[in-house]
């Protein structure tokens, strides 16, 4: 893992063209430099602590998360129309490390298999023919996944 | 704006009334002003990978299920009703409507919309209505061809594929090089595509029954298309379906009637055989 994370280190990204919020800081893993080992990501992507207040928002909102489109959450009840062809995420702070968490968002296939249907965030291993305004970015910004996998382990409650 | 976006779709959703219930599809059935009994549940071809296919009619809520059984109700009527003027209207430099050749669409279209896609020797390659109409257009009116999703053109769609109504949908496989494209369309339909990476199958096979965010979804059977949906208040074509659909994966949209969205189309036609035409469906 150590080992892993040095080659992650040294993939820090200095080019502004390959995330998904189009700037990258210094201090920001590339999505490419990311090595996902036992299912978990222990480094974070960022140097700013992730905040879950905003990453509330980034799951709830469409164009972002879009979290609500497969999986169902009480804690934010007030939003209609969950979906469920993900599981629900009440209490998943309880069944999931932060590690394994980030891993999941950042690239689902590394730890749930290939056939899952859920994205991967923070991932360049994407699908075919990707529509030229997404080529080369990531759904989520690496802040972006920071605060979703710090408000994910607020979601203690089954 | 991005914010101004997600705040904009957040506010309608907490509009649109009542939670998605968890439900697989209903049993119900549907019989269109009362005399049109609709296969909506039929035993699958072999090869499928379901026991049974099932319209997307019974993942429908009461209120859009009753739309569609009653063809007053039914706002696709209404494109029903102009693709028969269309279909008696002189166009062209020969001067010929469709009825001038064909006659009364009520005996000589009768089931014909079940069986497209179809195999076309002269093309080379599979056509569906739309691609028929145009050859027709070109060669016997001397008219334009319809462009895609031409309003004329998902008219007169409508129309002919309603001559099918009740009818079970069943693609001939053995003409030319028919199975061919099928196997090309079953690749497409297993490819995951976008930013997204989703297949067809990732929602239609893995997935039917559930709900993403509202959408309940069906098996993606095309038997109902071209479609009313009410979400867009429009005739929607199967195309312009395949088409958003890659949108949403956020992958680049292949051109309607292209050698790809032809091929997905005899695949897609095939996986939904036995269920009758239900042209034009309602949707949400």
């Amino acid at each position: 893992m150590r080992v892993q994370m040095k080659n992650a280190v040294a993939g820090l990204a200095v080019s502004s063209v390959l995330l998904g919020s189009g700037i990258a800081l210094a201090g920001t893993m590339a999505p490419d430099a990311v090595r996902i080992e036992d299912m978990e990501l222990s480094q974070p992507l960022t140097d700013t602590a992730g905040d879950p207040a905003r990453g509330r928002e980034v799951f709830a909102a469409r164009k972002l998360g879009n979290c609500l489109a497969c999986h169902a959450n009480k804690d934010l009840s007030n939003e209609l129309f969950h979906g469920d062809v993900g599981p629900s995420l009440d209490g998943v702070a309880g069944r999931w490390s932060p590690a394994q968490l980030r891993a999941i968002v950042v690239n689902s296939k590394t730890v749930l298999g290939e056939a899952t249907v859920m994205p991967g965030f923070y991932s360049l291993d994407v699908g075919a023919d990707v529509a030229e305004e997404f080529a080369g970015k990531t759904i989520l910004s690496a802040q972006d996944v920071e605060d979703v996998v710090a408000y994910l382990t607020t979601l203690k409650q089954d | 704006m991005r914010k101004a976006i997600v705040f904009g779709a957040a506010a309608l959703a907490i509009v649109g009334a009542g939670a998605a219930s968890f439900a697989e599809p209903v049993n119900d059935e549907l019989v269109i002003d009362g005399e049109t009994k609709i296969i909506t549940r039929a035993k699958a071809p072999e090869g499928s990978p379901f026991e049974e296919v099932t319209s997307g009619w019974l993942y429908r809520t009461k209120e859009t299920r009753a739309l569609e059984a009653d063809s007053f109700e039914n706002p696709g009527m209404l494109y029903v009703e102009r693709g028969e003027e269309i279909w008696n209207m002189a166009a062209g430099a020969a001067g010929k409507s469709c009825a001038e050749c064909h006659g009364d669409a009520s005996e000589s279209m009768k089931g014909v919309g079940a069986h497209y896609p179809k195999w076309n020797a002269e093309a080379g390659k599979p056509f569906n209505l739309e691609l028929q109409i145009n050859a027709c257009r070109e060669a016997n009116m001397k008219a334009e061809p319809y462009k895609f999703d031409a309003p004329d053109q998902k008219a007169l769609v409508t129309y002919i594929k309603n001559q099918s109504l009740g009818t079970p949908v069943a693609i001939d496989l053995d003409a030319g090089e028919m199975r061919a494209w099928w196997e090309k369309g079953k690749e497409a339909y297993y490819t995951r595509m976008g930013q997204l990476n989703l297949s067809c199958a990732s929602c239609h096979e893995q997935n039917n029954g559930k709900y993403i965010r509202a959408d309940h979804l069906s098996q993606g059977n095309t038997n109902g298309f071209p479609t009313y949906r009410l979400k867009q208040a429009n005739m929607v074509s199967l195309h312009n379906r395949f088409r958003g659909c890659i949108r949403d994966t956020r992958a680049a949209q292949p051109k309607a009637f292209s050698d790809v969205l032809m091929a997905l189309e005899v695949y897609v036609a095939w996986r939904g055989t036995g269920l009758s035409v239900e042209t034009p469906a309602v949707r949400q």
